[in-house]
């Protein structure tokens, strides 16, 4: 035990030594965070609503209210004419434009139809796409509070609410959190435990341990406890950086959450020793944990595209991915607050990678030396 | 014969079709300067890999150190000390940390290791070099640090495999001091080289040729054998004569 002691020290002190690595394993996680949550960001905040209509129509008066009530939306001015929304648009005054029709109090009272146009500033399609959904909500649901006070029965309402459970705000942190969660932990323990038993290969020292009375599995051992640990800081930090920063809460059972985040470690450990066999240089190392490792899990884990609309074969390819299994647990475990019945699954999926990649991994590491 | 350190009968070890080492045997004994020759590629490495415990054979047996190489390999490994070409210290480690790390992979208690350590220093006049960092001392002195270290536990035998690798002539003179005030004190020197000239300081020398021992004899004995003038000219005779290609 205290030969395994003092590799584990040795571990410890190669990691504090070495800024490269101890940037890449405290920083980084922070970075991306900061990064995907503040310059990637999808989602729409305090978008700018300019108007136009007859302020002396009480109804388009309370619409507008009810428009800069919203916390997401926010009135900037009321427009002469029509032609004038493009100028706005050019100058960047407004995100998008409200028009209320002639009459619209009337028609609204009288038949709950009423002439109303949305125009959004296409130039980003997707913001403009989601301002436009909370514009429609927002005026559908003016009209159907009409409805009720006007006849004392729910008018039927044509127009869709569309509510998003989970993420109301269609916040693009509660996606890209679970992501960056996968990838961070994947890079700590894959790659940083592939490189590191790769160096001590081409430096000759892994050949002085192992003439050494430690058992090479506890060599092993103690080259993944420094990361296993990092990866717990990194787990917590992104954690409370989330929570604080990004205000994603955890919904579900925290304990759930760090139990699948474990196994997940495991089978990461477990990557970044197979790589460590096959490779014989450091550099061979980082292609493979790039090109494997890395870019699949950017692609497949849903941070960049969603998972259902790729191509089938790209979904059964994705499926042997164990970052993907992984984010959907966060997913359902930190955003919808599932149990531990609804993850079961992906779970015992993950576990199962995990056990796999353990057995061959070990044993290929033993071939390799005998 | 009574002080056989190692002991090494009908020695073979297959990689696939391939014959790394092909039926050797050989005697070490205690207290000498065994050089342990061949080409690259003659299976020099390979024997020496299983006399340390890394390795098993394909078949045959013997001991190191009165231990089975077959089934005792982690008794072989506690007994033995190994040097290698490559830098065998961590660069990233300070002298005290390389030296507090093999102590503790040794299993020397926490008092032991830093009567050691006091005491190597000391010998080694490096006590101001303690805290530096291993990869900044020059390399005569990286070597002469990693040879204490590689015999801070006290084996019986220490395995050097081409110990002067890319160092020059007096470096490696005064290295090879170090060797016979270790061998002087009965530990027994096991050393692979490719420098000739360290061939003669070797109390006796096998020559690995295709995975067999071609020769072995004292220097003196080996040059009159073959009637050469140096160790150089014996080995280019001998290895002359492999079949096989590097």
């Amino acid at each position: 035990m205290k030969e395994f002691a003092a590799s584990v020290v040795k571990e410890f002190r190669h990691i504090f030594r070495d800024k490269r690595t101890i940037l890449i394993a405290m920083v980084m996680p922070v970075v991306q965070i900061i990064l995907f949550g503040f310059a990637v960001s999808t989602e729409v905040n305090d978008a700018r609503i300019a108007f136009c209509g007859d302020l002396s129509d009480s109804e388009v008066r309370k619409t507008v209210d009810r428009i800069d009530r919203n916390r997401y939306l926010r009135i900037v001015g009321r427009l002469d004419k029509p032609s004038d929304i493009e100028e706005m648009f050019r100058t960047n005054k407004a995100d998008a434009a409200v028009c209320f029709a002639n009459d619209y109090g009337k028609d609204l009272i009288s038949s709950g139809k009423a002439g109303i146009r949305i125009i959004c500033d296409g130039s980003d399609p997707n913001t403009a796409q989601m301002i436009a959904s909370y514009l429609k909500g927002v005026i559908s649901s003016e009209q159907s509070d009409i409805g009720i006070m006007i006849s004392g029965e729910r008018k039927v309402s044509m127009t869709p609410v569309v509510q998003l459970m989970y993420n109301p705000a269609m916040k693009s942190s509660y996606n890209f959190v679970p992501g960056v969660m996968g990838l961070i932990l994947m890079l700590i323990c894959s790659m940083m435990t592939a490189v590191s038993i790769v160096r001590e290969k081409e430096t000759g020292t892994l050949e002085l341990l192992l003439v050494s009375p430690v058992k090479p599995l506890w060599i092993i051992i103690s080259k993944m406890i420094p990361y296993l640990l990092l990866s717990a800081v990194n787990f917590a930090s992104i954690l409370l950086l989330s929570h604080f920063v990004m205000e994603v809460p955890v919904n579900g059972s925290l304990f759930l959450l760090s139990a699948a985040a474990l196994v997940f470690v495991v089978t990461s450990l477990a990557l970044g020793l197979l790589i460590s066999v096959i490779s014989s240089s450091q550099r061979t190392a980082l292609l493979i944990c790039g090109m494997g490792l890395t870019m699949p899990t950017m692609i497949f884990s849903g941070i960049i595209f969603p998972c259902e609309s790729m191509p089938e074969i790209l979904q059964w390819f994705s499926d042997i991915i164990p970052a993907k299994w992984f984010i959907i647990i966060v997913k359902k475990v930190m955003i919808q607050g599932d149990g531990m019945v609804s993850v079961l699954k992906e779970l015992s999926i993950l576990a199962g990678m995990a056990i796999l990649l353990l057995t061959v991994s070990i044993k290929s590491f033993r071939t390799r030396l005998q | 014969m009574e002080g056989n350190v190692i002991e090494i009968r009908n020695l073979t070890k297959k990689f696939g079709d391939f014959t790394a080492v092909d039926n050797i045997s050989f005697d070490v004994w205690k207290g000498e300067i065994f050089g342990f020759l061949g080409a690259n590629g003659a299976g020099k490495t390979t024997a020496m890999r299983i006399l340390c415990g890394l390795s098993r054979p394909t078949s045959g047996g013997g001991t190191v150190s009165g231990y089975d190489i077959n089934t005792e390999q982690e008794k072989i490994k506690r007994h033995i000390g190994y040097m290698s070409q490559k830098f065998s210290l961590y660069p990233d480690l300070t002298v005290r940390e390389n030296i507090r790390l093999f102590g503790g992979i040794y299993g020397l208690r926490d008092r032991e290791i830093r009567e050691k350590t006091d005491a190597m220093l000391g010998m080694l006049e490096m006590m101001s070099e303690k805290d530096k960092f291993a990869g900044a001392l020059p390399l005569g002195w990286k070597q002469k640090l990693a040879f204490s270290i590689a015999l801070i536990h006290e084996p019986e035998i220490i395995f050097l495999d081409e110990p002067t690798g890319g160092v020059d002539p007096e470096t490696r003179r005064r290295f090879w001091e170090m060797i016979y005030d270790t061998a002087e004190k009965g530990v027994t020197v096991f050393v692979t080289t490719h420098y000739m000239d360290e061939a003669e300081y070797c109390d006796r020398v096998s020559v690995m040729v295709d995975g067999k021992i071609a020769a072995m004899n004292s220097p003196s004995g080996l040059k009159s054998e073959y009637h050469a003038g140096n160790m150089d000219e014996v080995f280019r005779i001998i290895a002359g004569r492999a079949a096989r290609e590097e």
